[in-house]
């Protein structure tokens, strides 16, 4: 069994690969997208770093889902909680229009 | 012991002096009810993301606090009904540095382990179970 197949019985909503599956058509093999807060070594995402969350919200003010950005799971959650808080403070902002 | 963060937000019309000693009489009610500041962190002015009642920027005020809890509570009713704090927040942060700090040392321990023992990596690798006996499977299943 080669490492390909097994990649595609993994349970993952990070988009890495895009196609595949059935059906003719071309297959695009996307280089995986990496978790930059893994890459750095971050322990704790800070709530007051404004300009690090803001990178994450998209122009409607949402949380960039980690199928967009690449995030790990626990950096995800970590990154959900912190834009929660400083949406509170009026660092970020709850809409943007 | 709990360690906190609160940050309050000063209303952009009240004087650098006066922020002064809000800053010193909200420190001084959690001083007096036994907890510690750690750190004051004043951030400044800052631009407000979205309209706070009819201010749109405002002053940033970080206290870190170790304490119970207690008086938590007492800073918060006193930031209540302080007009000049147009808004505060609370957050308990000893269990995320707690955590942090567990990933930090697991890292620094997995990097010195990993340096020492590069050479014998290779064979260690987990083998996939080929061919496997239809016995087993049926015993399994009793």
């Amino acid at each position: 069994m080669s490492s390909e197949q097994r990649d595609h019985g993994r349970r993952d909503d990070r988009g890495g690969r895009q196609g595949g599956g059935q059906g003719g058509g071309r297959r695009f093999i996307r280089a995986r997208k990496s978790c930059r807060f893994c890459a750095d070594k971050v322990d704790y995402i800070d709530y007051k770093d404004g300009r690090l969350l803001g990178s994450y919200i998209p122009e409607r003010g949402k949380i960039l889902p980690r199928r967009i950005s690449g995030t790990c799971a626990p950096h995800q959650r970590m990154l959900a909680t912190a834009i929660k808080r400083a949406r509170n403070c009026a660092i970020l902002p709850f809409t943007l229009d | 012991m709990r360690v906190y963060e609160v940050l309050f937000i000063v209303a952009p019309n009240i004087e650098e002096s006066d922020i002064d000693t809000l800053v010193t009489q909200l420190s001084d009610v959690a001083t007096n009810q036994g907890a510690r500041i750690a750190k004051i962190d004043r951030m400044g002015r800052r631009r407000l993301a979205y309209p706070i009642g009819k201010f749109n920027d405002g002053h940033y005020v970080v206290f870190t606090i170790e304490g119970s809890g207690a008086e938590i509570a007492e800073l918060e009713r006193r930031m209540r009904v302080t007009d000049a704090v147009i808004r505060y927040i609370t957050i308990r942060i000893d269990e995320d540095l707690k955590r942090a700090e567990k990933f930090r040392v697991r890292r620094a321990a997995h990097a010195a382990a990993s340096a020492g023992s590069r050479r014998g990596r290779r064979t260690a690798e987990p083998v996939l179970p080929i061919g496997n006996d239809d016995d087993d499977e049926e015993g399994a299943d009793l």
